[in-house]
């Protein structure tokens, strides 16, 4: 069977890209230490020596629209074109390729399905930065091949945080029962506190400070009990307008198991918002 | 109200480029244009059909000519559309970083929790 050999939890934050590939004077203040924490944070998929990448993200209004809505979608296709105008527009991401691992897709459609979560899926999907942001941070040769898994964190009625850390749980299971001797990571991005579009976008911290320490201790030690009992669809409207993304943190937490402590945890506090960073190693830190 | 028609106006519009500078230099054709001709185009869809039904109130019409992004908030139109497109029409003025989406943000300051509702 396979194995997962790490387990990546992170925000996605599209300046990444930009912020640490300026020089001189366009190069911002804050970019070397990001780039520190990034190159640290990016040793540690490097070490699990993964084969293949499951990646959890939530498309931004690119292909999945309001006409035609799904809640959780996998990728099952050969390839996977990724970022988009608005994205190369507002952020300079560069455009990627990325190849699919259409085996492992078919597996989790299969077994999904049986497990109770009815997936869309999409035989032609290109992926956004909620994906190619930690291919950038994590892996930037873009070789490994993926199955693209998406959650709506953005267009409700959303999903209730409990299903998100359930679907998480089994794509944990359904991945360490399918039949093949690859190492896999499962890579997972989302928020802390978050507002965009409303007036608490933009400050010198994220809108919610206290939630993103309260959030960070959560993950840390894979506190899903007060992190269930806390969040609520009604409750992450206070911490910012887009912290529902905070769902996909929370999937990863399932992935991870409950109780799990990381072994790697790091944060980067910038304007706008706070970055986090965690990885497991669900059978031991590789040597 | 039409939330959803709100919504597809900003996404087709923030969507392709040369709408985006006419929604910029010239709202009021873009957005009657943009309501005759696209408003009811089935997306991700094969052309041959339409929607016959859908058309803006004329508040949101005026929020939208005006670029009234703040009316817009408080009409519930989702605000990650709103903001990403008018980051595409009026970030290039700026004197210094995120001064547009600084004063974005502070346009909204008279809005309290909870924020306009914006499931459509």
């Amino acid at each position: 069977m396979a194995s997962i050999v790490a387990v990546i939890a992170s925000t996605h934050h599209p300046f990444y890209y930009r912020a640490t590939t300026a020089t001189g004077a366009d190069r911002p203040p804050f970019a070397d230490e990001w780039e520190r924490k990034i190159l640290a944070f990016r040793e540690t998929l490097t070490r699990a020596n993964p084969d293949v990448l499951v990646m959890v993200g939530s498309d931004h209004f690119h292909q999945l629209w309001l006409d035609n809505m799904p809640q959780f979608l996998v990728g099952k296709a050969p390839f996977y074109d990724a970022n988009w105008y608005n994205e190369e527009r507002e952020f300079g991401l560069p455009r990627m390729l990325l190849k699919g691992q259409e085996d492992l897709s078919a597996h989790v459609l299969r077994a999904g399905l049986d497990a109770g979560f009815d997936l869309a899926f999409s035989n032609e999907l290109r992926i956004d930065h909620s994906i190619t942001c930690p291919i950038i941070t994590l892996r930037p040769e873009a070789d490994l091949p993926i199955v693209p898994i998406y959650t709506n964190i953005f267009a409700p009625p959303l999903p209730q945080p409990s299903r998100f850390v359930k679907l998480g749980e089994t794509i944990r299971q359904i991945v360490e029962e399918w039949p093949s001797h690859l190492r896999v990571a499962v890579i997972g991005t989302g928020h802390l506190s978050l507002e965009l579009g409303g007036p608490r976008q933009f400050g010198p911290h994220g809108p919610d400070p206290d939630f993103d320490r309260r959030a960070v201790e959560w993950i840390a030690t894979g506190d899903l009990d007060n992190c269930l009992r806390e969040v609520t669809l009604d409750s992450l409207h206070s911490p910012g307008n887009a912290t529902h993304g905070f769902m996909d943190f929370m999937l990863m937490m399932g992935v991870a198991g409950a109780g799990a402590k990381a072994d790697h945890v790091d944060t980067l506090d910038l304007f706008h918002t706070m970055e986090a960073y965690f990885t497991w190693y669900p059978n031991g830190a590789p040597s | 109200m039409s939330k959803y028609l709100l919504d597809k106006f900003l996404y087709t519009v923030d969507r392709d480029p040369d709408l985006v500078e006419r929604y910029r230099e010239e709202p009021h054709d873009l957005v009657t244009w943009w309501e005759a001709e696209l408003a009811n185009a089935v997306l991700n869809c094969h052309t041959g059909e339409a929607t016959t039904w859908l058309r803006f109130t004329d508040d949101e019409r005026a929020a939208l000519i005006g670029h009234d992004h703040v009316r817009l908030f408080e009409l519930g139109a989702h605000p990650f559309l709103t903001l990403t497109l008018f980051i595409a029409m009026f970030e290039r003025d700026n004197s210094e970083p995120l001064e547009y989406q600084k004063a974005f943000g502070a346009r909204l300051a008279h809005f309290d929790m909870p924020y306009p509702d914006i499931a459509t």
